[in-house]
């Protein structure tokens, strides 16, 4: 339960910091995306359950401020959390490639998903100029604010849960 | 295989899969739902109005004030040299303003004889703080602090510095959504100052980092537009009201069909910097089809 509540209070914060100090440090306008990081941890560190719901509600606040309709985003969220939640099993602490190539790969597809279904349904089909000027900056910002933000999860989580952390690594060896 | 595993401790837990099914349809019929009414916004904008707000109000504020003090020290030696130019400007201001009060003595002793009301009034405005922008990177969405109890409505017009910054596209009891003109999927009705040509402003995610917005369908067949001619929200637009400045158009070109022209316009209004806005309380005149 608190770890539910802390769950739900970090992505409220990061939505508050993403909306409001982050535009202060932007490069060339580009803010980076750390609710798809929050999405993309909890789904490949706690399983397709955690993923599905904190997908769902990253979105969900995006959703309540920006969106056009209720549904838009939560809808695509929690299929990113719910897909990284399928590299559960392969996930463990220790290995920092499978964390980082799921969270570039979840910004990445994020920001296709959003250039097809935002864009090029209105007709521009300027891709290449997207891709370049929105789409890989945000990616590659985003990478670098998981760096961050990555590790304090995972200090948190040990902190929390450090039995179920350690006979996981028996498991894996 | 029920969609209910049982664990021991647990009461019970519903697997992923159905987890997801079941949010997929919550998340259509949401979608369907807010696409056709606003029933559920009211109650819902209220809560996370009253959970997020407080929170993006003061760390906008902090934030803010960081950004102000290191701003200011880069700003001083540029500050000197503006003033320096404003000075002479507001001189030659002030002459102007007098030449263009005598004009309206005359103007509205004119009126007077003709019995005519004056055509433009001013309009109610409510000051309002931006305290959050759009989490993404691909429209350009502002949080106002100022919402319902304020007496805001959904489609209000905002403005800043004089130029139009967009309207409010949804409302919360003490928070408002602006969608401004340079989003990219904002269309506004315009017209140019001095022929009185409509056009239509859009805005480009395209042309945003040039800081320009486009503009499409000029008529003008008398080819007196010109480059840094004004251009307003023109009469016929039913959510905008009449005669706010948008911009200048910054550049002009042809369309292949030879009989419309489009081009850039640079807005008045600088969207990078905006911490204040104005929202106008009026509301544009709509006539009710059946």
């Amino acid at each position: 339960m608190l770890k539910k509540i802390l769950a739900f209070l970090g992505i409220s914060l990061c939505f508050v910091l993403q909306s409001t100090v982050f535009h202060k440090i932007s490069f060339a306008g580009i803010v980076p995306n750390l609710m798809i990081v929050l999405t993309a941890v909890f789904g490949f560190m706690k399983g397709e359950r955690a993923g599905i719901l904190s997908g769902f509600f990253c979105g969900f606040l995006i959703d309540l401020f920006f969106g056009e309709f209720l549904g838009f985003y939560a809808l695509m969220y929690m299929y990113i959390g719910f897909l990284n939640g399928k590299f559960a099993r392969a996930y463990y602490p220790e290995d920092v490639k499978l964390p980082v190539a799921l969270i570039l790969t979840s910004d990445l597809s994020y920001g296709i998903l959003c250039y097809i279904l935002l864009f090029m349904l209105r007709g521009k089909f300027e891709f290449v100029y997207y891709l370049g000027h929105i789409i890989l900056p945000e990616a590659i910002y985003t990478f670098l604010a998981a760096v961050v933000l990555y590790p304090v999860i995972l200090v948190i989580d040990l902190k929390l849960d450090p039995e179920r952390r350690r006979s996981k690594r028996r498991v894996v060896r | 295989m029920s969609p209910v595993i049982k664990r021991k401790g647990e009461e019970f837990t519903v697997s992923g899969k159905y987890l997801l099914l079941f949010l997929t349809i919550l998340c259509i019929s949401l979608m369907m739902l807010t696409f056709s009414t606003d029933v559920l916004n009211r109650p819902l904008s209220a809560v996370v109005g009253y959970l997020i707000v407080p929170f993006q109000e003061g760390i906008g504020k902090a934030g803010g004030f960081l950004a102000n003090r290191s701003e200011e020290l880069v700003q001083i030696r540029t500050l000197l040299e503006e003033n320096q130019k404003l000075k002479e400007e507001n001189a030659a201001l002030i002459e102007k303003n007098n030449l263009l009060q005598q004009g309206q003595y005359e103007l509205n002793s004119l009126r007077e004889l003709l019995a005519l009301s004056e055509q433009y009034e001013e309009y109610n405005k409510v000051g309002a703080r931006i305290i959050g922008r759009d989490s993404g990177n691909w429209y350009t969405k502002f949080i106002i602090d100022k919402g319902i109890d304020d007496g805001l409505e959904v489609d209000m017009n905002v403005i800043a510095g004089g130029g139009l910054v967009g309207r409010i596209t949804s409302v919360g009891p003490n928070w408002a959504r602006v969608t401004s003109v340079i989003c990219d999927n904002m269309n506004v009705s315009a017209k140019t100052l001095s022929t009185e040509d409509n056009l239509i402003v859009s805005g480009d995610l395209k042309l945003m980092a040039d800081n320009c917005i486009s503009f499409s369908r000029l008529v003008d067949s008398n080819q007196k537009v010109a480059e840094g001619d004004k251009v307003v929200t023109s009469n016929i637009s039913d959510k905008y009201l009449p005669n706010i400045l948008i911009g200048y158009i910054s550049s002009i070109e042809k369309d292949n069909n030879n009989l419309t022209k489009s081009g850039k316009i640079t807005p008045a209004v600088d969207f990078e910097h905006l911490k204040e806005v104005l929202v106008i309380t009026d509301m544009k005149q709509v006539v009710e089809v059946e």
